[in-house]
């Protein structure tokens, strides 16, 4: 399945495995409820991600973050916005590896995807045939700054605001 | 994609709003003739057999796949002084307009004097 | 009023730019209509019986002279001379068509407005106060807090795809003139008992729909400048547990509902002490900024009552009439708030003509500083009257059709929509309302009958609030005709009810007569100066369902 960041399409460097079973994957991908019996088998040369619905509790999750490399948010459609809420809790909780949506997201979603803490997005072949990646790109900088503090715009309308007055507050004394 | 929703009883016609410009459209045109949308309602092309229902339900699956209508689907209609009449109160307005606007949509020739053919 | 600086509008001109780019994908097939459609409805667009809708946002109800000429402007040149003012405090136009709306958005950006999120799962526009500024009974002015919430609320990153959506109301004064009780969130600015610091009350889980529910306290007493963070906690929480399985039960008051109100006081909470409120809340200064476009304007000096209005009402008793039912206490001593109302007999309610709504902004730039409200009862506010130039507006509305003396009377209906236009309906209810005016179409006996709030709404989304109507109506369809269910004892201030159903549903036909027993009930039984709710109250459901049943040719 496709994949693309935000400055284009990337290779997929993680391998899916359907169970728990890593073998010598390098990067294994592991479904949710395989990933307890998937960590202890981890050596350290090995990096594991995991694959987890929208559902999951951030209570669960947060307890293996620091042994994550990845973690993937399925969006089951682009209309369950549950998956930008599941990213501010990981990142909330420290997590600083990648952060995949993966699912059928449109391109005019893009940029709360970024802003939301994810890295990159997996999409069907048949969306990302109908929405290349140009649109994606162009979707992504049509709104040039929004007006929310701590989605990941540190230019953000309020605080621009604000420098602006730090600004003139300089300039009057 | 919307598909277009399940067969009502006939006769029927199919009608549906045209993407650009929002209008209710039908389905229009002969046994012979290709089918053509207008925004008259008294030239809906009524189907009175499963057979001319396909053929519109055809029509309009092209013509949403093709990006050219919206909200495609049949409408059960009675024949009154030769023209289809949908049975149902709430498509009946969308073949006139709203009701305390005589002077306004199809019921005041909105579209139709100008554009019998969409 | 609030004016945009170079960052709003910027923003604006962005969103018209991005509107302009869905639709050209939309016609090239990037997007699908399924794709399109909630993209669309974020910006306002809705497909409707005969053709698109424009919705375009009102921010809490506020609007200047220069912006509701572009309005006038718009429905004449790109719609059918009109437009319609909706419970939302919002205008929606009923013809244009979708290749003209980036058009129409670029002539509403030159005056600062905009269609975003007057629809879709996300946060809409938000309402608030129509006398707010100006109200004698006004803690503070909601409008800073209102501004506040429309910028973070707009194309939030996070909570734009939400279960369902997601409406937020604001109020300062003590009477509730926002009906913040039906809402997903509605703000109340209080003093604290003890300390005297102006913060919030927060209730959730409000709303009217298929299941109708009063808002509960999850907040006495919010920090101002905390508020940002604690719409962040409440709007995580629901988007994360809020229903998805079932459109009819995804608003948050279900889930408010199903886990408690104090379960859900607890994640919220939770959320909101986890998160780092400073990187989240807007700065003081921030607040002041928008805060100090809502100063008021320079008032004269004026005795408390004027003695030019009191010599006018003498000697012209309709204009007197007016005067009293149409105006409203201000807090500056010879000032009012004047009520126009949009239900003129025969008009459908909330509509107004292009060159009525010239009429208004002419008259507002004349003698109310430029500035226009919109209530969510579908009237419009003007806000800054001196008291002695009353007959001179009533003159000039009087020309216009637009001075009906019914504000708060029986023949000032709410009504959706309905059949006539909207695709959701499932029966008509403008023609209802025309009816019921109709019927009491005689000043005296409407005079006599006093405040009483008729609410229709043509399909269970309550769009006319029927759930909170003194009388509510409800229009729905069954075995192929129009069927309406009346409803009774509902409330939309501070102490807001659900109406009760009082039998079977009428055909159109039978509702005045109906309307008309059920008044009959509340004159027959009401005490010296007892409002008609109050009566409900008092009596109870009984004596008019009987009525009402004795009546009643149920749609069988």
């Amino acid at each position: 399945m496709p994949l693309l960041d935000r400055n284009g399409t990337k290779i997929d460097a993680w391998t899916r495995s359907e169970g728990p079973a890593i073998g010598n994957l390098s990067q294994a991908l592991v479904p949710w409820e395989a990933l307890a019996e998937a960590l202890p088998q981890k050596t350290r040369d090995q990096r594991i991600g995991v694959i987890v619905p929208n559902t999951v509790r951030i209570a669960e999750l947060k307890l293996v973050l620091r042994q994550l490399s990845l973690v993937a948010v399925a969006f089951p459609a682009y209309s369950d916005g549950r998956g930008f809420s599941l990213a501010k809790h990981i990142r909330n909780h420290g997590f600083t590896g990648t952060l995949r949506a993966s699912g059928p997201l449109i391109a005019d979603q893009f940029a709360y995807a970024l802003s939301c803490g994810f890295d990159e997005i997996e999409l069907p072949d048949t969306l990302a045939a109908r929405q290349p990646v140009e649109q994606w790109l162009k979707a992504r900088d049509l709104i040039s700054h929004g007006y929310q503090r701590g989605y990941g715009d540190s230019r953000n309308i309020l605080d621009q605001r604000r420098a602006a007055r730090a600004a003139d507050q300089v300039r009057a004394s | 994609m919307a598909a277009v929703p399940k067969r009502p009883p006939l006769p029927a016609i199919l009608l549906a709003n045209d993407l650009l410009d929002g209008d209710v459209v039908f389905a229009s045109g002969g046994a012979t003739d290709a089918i053509v949308w207008t925004r008259d309602p008294a030239l809906a092309l009524v189907a009175t057999d499963d057979a001319a229902a396909t053929v519109l339900e055809s029509f309009a699956a092209a013509e949403l796949a093709g990006n050219r209508v919206v909200d495609a689907y049949l409408v059960d209609v009675e024949i009154q002084s030769g023209a289809p009449v949908p049975r149902h109160f709430r498509e009946r307005f969308k073949t006139l307009g709203p009701s305390n606007r005589p002077d306004l949509g199809k019921q005041a020739g909105d579209g139709i004097e100008n554009g019998r053919r969409a | 009023m609030y004016r945009y600086d170079e960052f709003d509008e910027r923003f604006v001109r962005e969103r018209v730019g991005q509107f302009r780019d869905q639709v050209a994908r939309r016609l090239d097939g990037s997007l699908t209509e399924d794709e399109f459609k909630p993209l669309r409805l974020k910006n306002g667009v809705y497909l409707q019986l005969h053709a698109y809708m424009l919705r375009i946002a009102i921010p809490y109800g506020t609007l200047s002279s220069r912006q509701l000429r572009q309005l006038a402007l718009i429905g004449e040149r790109y719609d059918r001379g009109y437009g319609h003012f909706t419970t939302r405090q919002n205008l929606q136009f009923n013809w244009p068509k979708l290749r003209d709306i980036p058009a129409i958005l670029d002539l509403l950006a030159d005056v600062e407005m905009h269609g975003i999120q007057t629809s879709g799962n996300c946060i809409r526009n938000v309402t608030a106060d129509h006398f707010a500024g100006v109200a004698q009974d006004e803690i503070e002015d909601p409008r800073p807090t209102a501004e506040l919430i429309r910028q973070w609320s707009s194309l939030h990153p996070e909570f734009s795809y939400l279960p369902r959506k997601f409406k937020i109301a604001v109020t300062g004064a003590e009477h509730d003139r926002a009906v913040i009780k039906a809402h997903d969130i509605g703000l109340r600015l209080r003093r604290h008992p003890d300390t005297g610091a102006v913060g919030y009350e927060i209730s959730v889980g409000g709303g009217l729909g298929r299941t109708p529910m009063i808002g509960k306290v999850v907040r006495d007493h919010l920090p101002k400048g905390d508020l940002l963070a604690y719409l962040e906690a409440i709007m995580r929480v629901y988007n994360l547990e809020g229903r998805r399985d079932n459109k009819y039960k995804a608003r948050v008051k279900i889930l408010v509902h199903e886990i408690g109100a104090e379960e859900f006081t607890r994640r919220v909470e939770e959320e909101f002490a986890r998160l780092d409120g400073p990187s989240v809340n807007a700065d003081p200064a921030e607040v002041e900024r928008i805060a100090a476009y809502f100063a008021p304007p320079a008032y004269e000096t004026l005795p408390e009552t004027s003695r030019t209005l009191d010599a006018m009402k003498a000697a012209n008793p309709a204009f007197a009439r007016w005067a009293e039912v149409n105006t409203a206490p201000h807090k500056a001593p010879g000032y009012t708030a004047l009520t126009i109302s949009l239900k003129p007999l025969g008009q459908a309610p909330g509509d107004a003509t292009s060159d009525q709504m010239r009429l208004v902004a002419d008259i507002a730039d004349e003698f109310s500083h430029s500035e226009i409200r919109v209530t969510h009862a579908q009237n419009l506010v003007l806000p800054y009257v001196r008291q002695r130039d009353l007959f001179a507006i009533w003159q000039r509305l009087g020309e216009a059709g637009l001075a009906s003396a019914n504000v708060g009377l029986i023949t000032d209906i709410i009504a959706c929509p309905g059949l006539d236009y909207c695709a959701l309906a499932t029966a008509r209810s403008i023609p209802i309302a025309q009816a019921i005016q109709q019927r009491f179409a005689d000043a005296a006996r409407e005079a006599e009958i006093g405040a009483l709030n008729i609410k229709i709404s043509g399909c269970i989304n309550a769009c006319g609030h029927h759930h909170v109507g003194h009388i509510g109506i409800l229009g729905l369809e069954k075995r192929g005709i129009e069927s309406y269910q009346i409803t009774l004892g509902g409330d939309a201030t501070e102490n807001a009810a659900i109406g009760e159903i009082l039998g079977p549903g009428l055909p159109a036909e039978e509702v005045p007569d109906a309307i008309e027993r059920i008044v009959g009930v509340y004159l027959a039984q009401r005490v010296e100066g007892e409002s008609f709710i109050d009566t409900v109250r008092r009596i109870g459901l009984a004596p008019f369902k009987s009525a009402f049943q004795e009546a009643a040719h149920a749609v069988a």
